[in-house]
């Protein structure tokens, strides 16, 4: 089945986007307290860069730390990002550090919750995405 | 004026290591590591560019740049400080006064364009200019009225509309300008300043929604119903003050769509759905990629072919911990 994995802060922009996706979602706990994310399947990750400057720290911590499981990182399939062209160089940052690494396209970028016209391309999008894979 | 100095009633010794709202600490940390100064931005570069734009485009210039100097210092000495007795936690009392004192560096910094590029008599032209356009008055005038009014959540709201909507009539010129391969210096000054207001906006209008939660749906319906009114209030008269400025280089229409762009923008912020259609959004891709050099469409792997989509793109950052 396809599916999503995603980080969203407490602000819960992305987790806004993702709900209107309508597409089976698991999001990666926000507190070191909570039980780590472990996945079974491929999936796309979803993630916000959120401030701007070119300082570390542009991907989560908690993101990082379900990437460094082996499991995980081998079933990344895809990368979309979120945030805010007013970011300048860091618009989707994280999503493209995270391509970069995995070796995985950046499939797509939106800003801030996302526009209904955004909803439709990644939905329709990963529809076709999934279908294609092998 | 009559109005009684608010403050925080009570003040207790804030303690970073007890955090209510990690979003605080946060936001904290991004802004303290962005920190800027204009004297950091070799603007003298731009000085033979300067000379090369004709006398309208230097006029305009300076009128883009006192405007968007009032509204930083509305936002510097009054709008940021009307937050901090709203504040939920102490954090965000702090996390105000950052604001306060970086909008004051905004405002500062295009008196240090001003000096760079121009002379005393052209900039006291235009200062003179911005306290006689009715549109630049009248848009400061509906905000500061917020500021003053005793509704908390609407206070945010004028401030968000501020931060991510209002200033962008202005910062379309630099980023024009740059795509043009012209003013670089002071557009990168001016990214720095657009950079800052994000962080503000996006801050803001998360503490805004979170003041909502506690809302009744009465009182979130009436909050909803003003924000809207506020947002289409403040949109004419940008439309206005866009025409002011910009009917004379043609730029108005193009001007436009990017104010529609940013006050979907500004309504996501405060957590509502953009209402500007994707079809007067259309901002122009030189504007976008002035603004963001990540902003450009073939980054839409869904949209294309696919072909000219490239992966592993240079990124000049590391992440220390980032170890795989």
């Amino acid at each position: 089945m396809a599916d999503i994995v995603y980080f969203s802060s407490t602000s819960g922009n992305t987790a806004r986007f993702v709900e209107k996706l309508g597409r089976p979602a698991t999001r990666i706990p926000l507190h070191a307290r909570d039980e780590p994310l472990q996945v079974t399947e491929p999936y796309v990750l979803c993630l916000p860069t959120y401030g701007g400057g070119n300082n570390a720290g542009a991907v989560p911590k908690q993101v990082i730390k379900f990437l460094n499981n082996e499991t995980n990182r081998s079933l990344i399939r895809g990368v979309i990002g979120a945030g805010n062209t007013n970011f300048g160089e860091a618009y989707c940052l994280a999503g493209d550090i995270i391509a970069s690494k995995c070796k995985v396209p950046h499939l797509y970028r939106f800003e801030v919750f996302g526009t209904p016209d955004d909803v439709r391309i990644v939905h329709d999008g990963l529809e076709a995405f999934w279908t294609r894979q092998p | 004026m009559t109005n009684k100095l608010k403050l925080v009633s009570h003040v207790d010794a804030i303690n970073w290591n007890k955090i209510e709202d990690e979003k605080d600490v946060d936001v904290w940390n991004r802004l303290t590591n962005n920190f800027w100064l204009p004297e950091k931005i070799p603007l003298s570069n731009d000085i033979q560019s300067w000379n090369q734009l004709t006398p309208g485009e230097q006029q305009l210039t300076l009128r883009v740049f006192t405007g968007l100097t009032l509204l930083d210092t509305i936002q510097g000495t009054v709008g940021a400080v009307s937050l901090i007795p709203d504040s939920i936690t102490p954090h965000e009392e702090a996390v105000y006064t950052n604001i306060a004192f970086m909008e004051s560096v905004h405002a500062k910094s295009y008196s240090s364009i001003f000096s760079t590029l121009s002379n005393t008599k052209d900039i006291d032209e235009a200062f003179r200019w911005s306290t006689e356009n009715e549109n630049l008055q009248r848009k400061a005038k509906i905000v500061m009225d917020y500021y003053q009014g005793d509704d908390p959540l609407k206070r945010k709201v004028a401030s968000v509309l501020l931060e991510s909507f209002l200033f962008y009539s202005g910062f379309y010129l630099p980023m024009w300008f740059s795509s043009r391969a012209r003013m670089t210096n002071t557009a990168d000054l001016i990214r720095l300043i657009i950079r800052d207001e994000a962080v503000h906006g996006y801050y803001i209008g998360y503490k805004f929604q979170k003041g909502l939660e506690a809302a009744t749906q009465e009182r979130r319906d009436e909050i909803k119903d003003y924000a809207f009114n506020l947002v289409f209030e403040l949109y004419e008269n940008e439309v206005q003050y866009t025409q002011d400025l910009y009917d004379e280089v043609g730029l108005t229409e193009d001007v436009k769509k990017f104010l529609h762009y940013n006050a979907n923008k500004a309504l996501m912020n405060l957590g509502y759905e953009a209402i500007f259609p994707k079809d007067v959004c259309d901002v122009n891709p030189a504007i976008l990629s002035a603004l963001s050099p990540n902003a450009d469409e073939n980054h839409d792997f869904f949209s294309g072919s696919g072909s000219s989509y490239v992966i592993g793109k240079a990124v000049n950052t590391e992440d220390d911990d980032w170890d795989f």
